[in-house]
């Protein structure tokens, strides 16, 4: 530990290192050499294409996919065309741009996902350089074509073409070009021998930057990871850096290189107090710092730089190492010397571990100049940024001690800090091969970093970052086992069975894993048996509705929309099986499910009147194919069609077995022909009544022996031909005809109707001429009927019934006073006798 | 007649809550169309929305004309328009029409339609189907519940009876989940849910599940117990003509949405008036439950009272005077005001409800309940139909006959119908495929022949199916049961002793004493037994799909708070304002406070209406 600044490079007063990553676990025969080589930030993948332009049939190229440690993931023949490019999108995809523009994505495993073309006039003009950029926007591929054209697509996963202007004079590609993201608008920034243009949407414009003294053709640019900085190399050697809208100078620097670099990468971090450029030659590595000061390393394998936010990675086909300037607070702690806080609290740890009483004193040199809590958080945060786990933990120890002398210390930043350097030494493991900075990570945040250890398919360590972290199951645990899930429902090793238990077993009812995602995702894979499985454990029964339709399951998916208890789910069921199925299908699949098939008949009532009928024909439902011919008849307003229609309800209901309604309609049509012939003959406009009012119209009409021959003909109640009679005779007054009538033969309704109806039509006169013949029983009504008290009170005590005698009594008035007394007595009377 | 209220009553709930959730959201929603517009009310939702939201309120919100939404051509010159409709394909389709002649003619509106209380799929389908699925905005506004007073609250969807139980279409129960999920949300949590009734269940299991994927915060129960009841467990009770005085209202002038219009022949004016009926009216709410023969003798005690009031007066000097103009007189000319509506009203209902018919179909369905002197009912509802007195009321007796006497005898059977057909039109064959869907009015089945070809069909196939089979066997079988729940429910009070109506002894008193609704029975069972144990019975006469549910916070059920005192009794199907009545004077006497929710009220008449073809 001693060492620790042993690998410290001073740029400028500020200081480099260099730290080896790791020891490729890879074995590369021919090294980098003739390779494409695209690595992605952030501790990603590393992709390989060897030899790309050999170009004999027998031999296809090799591509292999290494984890950042050189872990093989996966590795297959390049059996398509010809790849200019290979970089990696946000979500680690591998995008394979091959010279004839289109662009091939697979995913880690190196399974093809998907591809796009970037034009169609590439396939002519072919593509001569791509670049893979990431913006806010997702990640972006730009293209010069063999027309020296360019084109972009600033996000692949939404994707859309912009050509961009044509440049003056370029013939070919440019000499050197770069992808710009400023002001929300992506741009191309490209060099004709010592001119530099800006290429936007519109329009192309020649630039210059700022002061660059040395007026040589450029031959290499570079832009910042953040798009804030531009490096411009001249082919005199030069190094010009500043900012990318050209409007500041940084630096310049004579490399005393001739030679164009092969890479040429910024190297900065946030806050940073040094900013390089790292040029890379084949046997050299040269720092430059704005600082004009420079660092060489010599290079013994071909090497590949990856730009990352705070460094650069070096990959050889030996090691991987970081390059990066020592953050300002390791180098406070671990500078020789050092009299800040943070190193001596370490120092006095160390003594206090050795058990000297130096401890005491270096703390309370601290605490004299009341710093322990700055010494601490230093520790704590130079713990962050080291790679060694035995410094981390030497630091850590130390920002423990010091907090143990502070009272009201927030032990958050110390506690979080543990957490995630656990999690970062975790995913930093070589079989893992992660190299994530400390800072990387909190950029990136603990939700993408689950995200790439669920595409590299780590889920048990996935699980244990959410368990550990506490991440929320909704963002965490349940995500992962989606996935997973996802996953597994692949494996075309393993049984349907076996993989729906293991399904079950493991992902249970977490809250937010839909059995339905992971059903559909069997499905896709091909394994619909696999798919109903899961489908039986997804707990809402409308979720497994969409899937089923999708898996041409109908009938299962129809009983699942009825279960769910949600009409439109079933609507939307029946309305897919209607386009789906042919006609005789789709009715039996209705038949076995009375709650659509009701649903679907309501619609077709207001809709659909044919297929209603079609509907019932199915099913040999008679009856109500009687009921539609009868509905069907009322809308029709020929008389022709209308007893067209009542045939073919009789027939159905006779079919049906219903001799009633058939019976019943038969006589309708009988009726309706005799209401036709009537309104012919006379004018009557009958058409259409009910038995009892054609009779009743006919009678007012004078026309009685058509009446009674409906009498006859409909078998009409006696009961019911005489209330008709009766009443409108008194309506029309004939009170002679009535009396005639009333004596024709005994009354099957009685006389007391007779009483009624006269009073009804004010005659009291003839009223009071049917009493007599009214039953005794209703004497006592018929009296009070035409108002005769007396009478009423005589009936009434003569049948000495006490109720009727009450009944006339609530009927008589203040003056009736003999009527009253009379008829308490005989009340009372006979009450005595009971 | 003032009852006595048991001091310990629980305090209702304030559900004017609902009112002002449903305003803010209409609001909200009309305001998604800025600018001037024309509004399309269905004409079904004139009412409720009156009760919701004014016109002055509308108009603040750019509301420039409203019409209401009638099959026609629409004039309008405004250049947006927007309708508010229940989720009606009928409706859906006129309002493709106005779309599609626009587009005829070249003009170019923007149209919203906002479908109350939900938008269903079919709806989405026909405007697909017509083509402008893409020129009109959709929107949803939830209003569920209106309350029409302090303790009924009314979904206001009568179609839910006719499209639940005769066509077998279940869209509604989902809404029914819904509003009961709104109720829970404000003011519950529930401890405890009762029910009877397969819409009933489903409309339980509806709102479980959007409680499951709601999430609860934890409050202060308002609202104790539910009881849910399908309608079709008791069409007795709505099929009895009504005598308490609401309900008699309703049954003659029709109480639309809490209000009443009052014709000439009441108000002795030649103008109608339309009257608010609910518990602000002091006349109204004390006879509102009476037996309609006491509503006379109260109301003259009330003119009575009013008069002493008004006599005050004399004697008074200047400054009493004034005190009383400021501060009495008003209330006393509303009161009098009222009171002369009244007894208007009870005027009109005496003249037409004390004639010789009434008193007689009164006593035909008091024998119809009973179960004495069938035979002379028979006749009367014979001559009934061959005199042709009311079609509707005919109808009614003639179910009311099928469903207490377990179906008509072939040879009735028969002849009824072909004598209702006679006078009323050969298209009643429909009304009477209806009605024998529903099994209100079917033909007898012997029993045991029944039960023998069940269990023979139940031996040819399997459970499954055989399952189906014995529900539609004991649906058939289901309309024999009244008499035997009559019995074990005690429904029919002995006739022998003399009933005083002044003083009524048991929920039987809105019949006459003839009749206590089934209904409300079940209630008054189940909470007493808190639960259906002992009632098997019977629940199998009424063909199960019973269930009682302890819910989330079964903690502090123990508890005889309040809360557990609120009743909260969902007819889904309709109920009637005599069950209201009831209900009402149950709590009284048990300490219970009911709230009455349904799909909308009903009545013998409109439960018939509905069911006509």
């Amino acid at each position: 530990m001693a060492f620790i600044t042993a690998n410290w490079n001073p740029l400028g007063d500020a200081f480099y290192r260099k730290t080896e990553l790791y020891e490729m676990r890879w074995n590369i025969r021919d090294g980098l050499k003739d390779s494409l080589v695209a690595a992605a930030p952030y501790g990603g993948p590393v992709a390989l294409l060897r030899e790309p332009h050999r170009r004999s049939p027998s031999s296809r190229p090799q591509l292999e996919i290494y984890s950042a440690s050189g872990v093989a993931i996966a590795s297959f023949p390049w059996k398509s065309g010809p790849v200019v490019h290979l970089g990696w999108s946000v979500s680690d995809e591998l995008l394979c741009i091959q010279e004839d523009g289109t662009v091939l994505i697979y995913d880690l495993f190196g399974s093809f996902k998907r591809h796009f073309s970037m034009g169609q006039e590439v396939v002519q003009s072919q593509v001569l350089e791509a670049k893979v950029f990431h913006s806010p926007y997702g990640t972006g591929i730009a293209i010069v074509t063999g027309s020296s054209r360019f084109t972009l697509a600033t996000n692949i996963e939404d994707l859309k073409l912009r050509r961009l202007p044509e440049v003056p004079g370029l013939q070919g590609k440019p000499a050197s070009w770069v992808v710009l993201t400023q002001d929300r608008q992506t741009k191309v920034l490209l060099s004709i021998g010592p001119e530099l243009y800006v290429l936007d949407n519109t329009s192309c414009t020649a630039v210059c930057p700022p002061d660059l003294s040395q007026a040589g053709s450029i031959v290499h640019m570079s832009v910042s990871f953040s798009y804030k900085y531009l490096a411009v190399f001249t082919d005199t050697g030069h190094l010009w850096t500043g900012s990318s809208n050209l409007q500041d100078k940084l630096s310049e620097v004579d490399t005393n290189q001739t030679e164009a670099p092969k890479q040429v990468v910024w190297c900065r971090r946030p806050k940073s107090q040094h900013p390089s450029v790292v040029l890379l030659w084949d046997r050299l590595l040269l720092v430059v710092g704005v600082c004009n000061d420079t660092i060489q390393f010599p290079i013994e394998n071909q090497s590949v730089l990856v730009g990352e936010m705070d460094g650069v990675r070096i990959i050889s086909s030996t090691t991987q190492e970081l390059l990066q300037e020592v953050p300002l607070v390791c180098q406070d702690i671990f500078k020789i010397a050092s009299m800040a806080p943070g190193a001596l609290l370490l120092e006095a740890h160390r003594e206090y571990e050795k058990s000297s009483q130096k401890a005491d004193e270096y703390l309370r040199e601290i605490k004299e100049q009341n710093v322990l809590g700055d010494a601490v958080h230093q520790c704590v945060e130079a713990a962050g940024h080291e790679y060694d786990t035995d410094i981390q933990k030497a630091l850590m120890r130390a920002a423990s001690f010091g907090k143990c002398f502070l009272t009201d210390f927030s032990p958050d930043h110390f506690v979080t800090t543990c957490r995630e350097l656990r999690v970062l030494n975790a995913v930093r493991e070589s079989s893992v091969g992660m190299p994530l900075t400390h800072t990387q990570f909190k950029q990136m945040t603990v939700q993408v970093l689950i995200d790439r250890l669920v595409y590299r398919q780590f889920y048990p360590l996935a699980i244990e970052i959410c368990r550990y972290l506490k991440i929320p199951d909704y963002q965490g645990v349940s995500r992962v086992l989606k996935h997973w899930a996802s996953c597994k429902v692949q494996q075309k090793d393993l049984s349907d069975e076996a993989i729906a238990r293991a399904v079950c077993a493991k992902v249970g009812d977490s809250p937010g894993v839909s059995y339905s995602h992971i059903a559909a995702k069997a499905y896709e894979c091909g394994r619909a048996e696999l798919a109903i499985k899961l489908l039986d454990f997804e707990a809402r029964s409308g979720e497994q509705v969409p899937l089923l339709l999708k898996m041409k399951r109908s009938q299962l998916a129809l009983s699942k929309a009825v279960e769910s208890g949600d009409t439109d789910l079933v609507y939307t069921v029946v309305t897919y099986l209607k386009n789906e199925m042919n006609r005789g299908d789709f009715f039996m699949t209705l038949r076995n499910q009375p709650v659509a098939l009701s649903l679907y008949r309501q619609f077709c009532k207001l809709q659909e009147q044919e297929t209603l009928k079609d509907l019932y024909n199915q099913d040999d439902d008679h009856q109500e194919l009687a009921n539609f011919h009868v509905r069907a008849s009322y809308r029709e307003q020929r008389l022709e069609g209308r007893l067209s229609h009542l045939q073919s309800a009789v027939d159905e209901y006779t079919k049906a077995k219903n001799d009633f309604a058939a019976k019943a309609t038969e006589e309708e049509m009988r009726l309706l022909r005799f209401q036709r012939k009537m309104d012919d003959e006379k004018g009557a406009g009958l058409l259409g009544l009910s038995l009892q009012a054609t009779m009743e119209a006919l009678m007012s009409l004078g026309l009685h022996k058509q009446a009674e021959q409906l009498y006859k003909d409909f078998r009409v109640p006696d009961k019911r031909y005489w209330w008709l009679k009766l009443k409108s005779m008194a309506e029309k007054e004939e009170w002679e005809e009535l009396e005639k009538f009333s004596k024709s033969k005994k009354s099957p309704i009685g006389y007391l109707a007779f009483v009624e109806v006269c009073m009804k039509n004010n005659n009291r006169y003839e009223a009071k001429k049917y009493i007599s013949k009214v039953t005794p029983e209703q004497k006592v009504k018929a009296h009070l009927a035409v108002s005769d008290l007396e009478g009423a009170a005589d009936a009434a005590i003569e049948r000495r019934s006490e109720s009727e005698m009450g009944a006339v009594l609530s009927r008589c008035s203040a003056s009736d006073r003999l009527l009253i007394d009379k008829l308490n007595r005989a009340r009372a009377a006979t009450a005595a006798k009971k | 007649m003032a009852h006595d209220v048991r001091r310990d009553s629980p305090e209702l709930p304030d559900f004017s809550l609902l009112k002002r959730l449903a305003r803010d959201q209409l609001i909200y929603l009309l305001e998604q169309l800025p600018g001037k517009k024309d509004l399309f009310i269905e004409a079904d939702l004139m009412s409720p929305l009156d009760r919701i939201a004014n016109v002055s309120t509308l108009k603040q919100h750019e509301v420039d004309k409203l019409y209401k939404a009638e099959n026609k051509p629409v004039i309008s010159a405004s250049d947006q328009l927007c309708f508010l409709i229940r989720p009606r394909i009928q409706t859906v389709r006129w309002i493709c029409d106005v779309v599609n002649a626009d587009k005829a003619a070249g003009k170019f509106r923007r149209y919203k339609i906002i479908f109350t209380p939900q938008k269903f799929y079919a709806c989405d389908a026909v405007l697909e189907e017509q083509g402008i699925f893409g020129d009109v905005t959709t929107d949803e506004w939830a209003f569920y519940l209106l309350p029409l007073d302090d303790d009924i609250i009314s979904l206001e969807l009568p179609e839910f009876f006719r499209d639940n139980f005769l066509a077998g279409d279940q869209r509604w129960v989902r809404t029914a989940g819904s509003a009961l999920h709104l109720l829970h949300s404000l003011y519950g949590p529930f401890s405890k849910i009762y029910g009877i009734g397969r819409c009933s269940k489903m409309a339980y299991e509806s709102w479980r599940k959007q409680v499951e994927e709601g999430e609860q915060k934890p409050r202060q129960a308002e609202i104790g117990n539910v009881f849910l009841i399908d309608r079709d467990v008791d069409f007795v009770t709505p099929l009895c003509s009504q005598v308490v005085y609401e309900g008699l209202v309703d049954d003659i002038f029709k109480i639309k949405c809490g209000c009443v219009e009052f014709g000439p022949d009441v108000t002795s004016s030649d103008k109608s008036v339309k009257v608010m009926l609910n518990s602000q009216d002091k006349v109204f709410s004390e006879i509102r439950n009476e037996h309609f023969s006491n509503v006379f003798g109260f109301l003259s005690q009330k003119a009575r009272n009013l008069q002493t009031a008004y006599d005050k007066r004399q004697g008074m000097d200047i400054k009493q005077i004034k005190a009383f103009v400021s501060e009495e007189l008003k209330g006393l000319k509303q009161e009098h005001r009222l009171l002369s509506l009244h007894i208007g009203a009870s005027e009109s209902i005496m003249k037409k409800k004390t004639k010789q018919d009434f008193q007689e179909l009164l006593k035909t369905e008091h024998c119809l309940l009973e179960g004495f002197e069938i035979r002379e009912s028979i006749s009367f509802i014979e001559e009934h139909i061959n005199r042709q007195v009311s079609t509707i009321e005919s109808l009614k007796l003639l179910c009311l006959l099928s469903v207490t006497e377990n179906g008509l005898l072939p040879k009735d059977y028969r002849s009824l119908k072909a004598q209702f057909l006679q006078s009323y039109g050969v298209d009643h064959l429909l009304t009477f495929s209806n009605l024998r869907q529903l099994g209100l009015l079917v033909e007898q089945q012997p029993g045991e022949t029944l039960t023998v070809m069940e269990s023979k069909v139940g031996k040819l196939v399997n459970d499954r199916t055989a399952g189906k089979l014995t529900d539609a066997f004991s649906s058939l079988a289901k309309k024999g049961n009244f008499r035997a729940l009559s019995r074990k429910l005690n429904l029919v009070p002995k006739s022998d002793e003399e009933y005083d109506l002044r003083v009524p002894r048991d929920m039987a008193y809105i019949f006459s004493g003839a009749y206590v609704p089934l209904s409300c029975r079940l209630v008054e069972q189940v909470l007493e037994r808190d639960g259906w144990t002992g009632l098997e019975e019977i629940t199998r006469l009424l063909n199960g799909h019973e269930f009682s549910v302890t819910g989330s916070n079964g903690a502090d059920l123990k508890q005889k708070n309040n809360a557990q005192r609120i009743v909260l009794v969902m007819f889904l199907g309709g109920c009637t304002f005599s069950e209201i009545s009831a209900l009402r004077f149950l709590g009284r006497e048990k300490g219970y406070k009911f709230i009455v929710v349904t799909t909308a009220i009903t009545n013998s008449s409109r439960l018939m209406e509905a069911l006509l073809d």
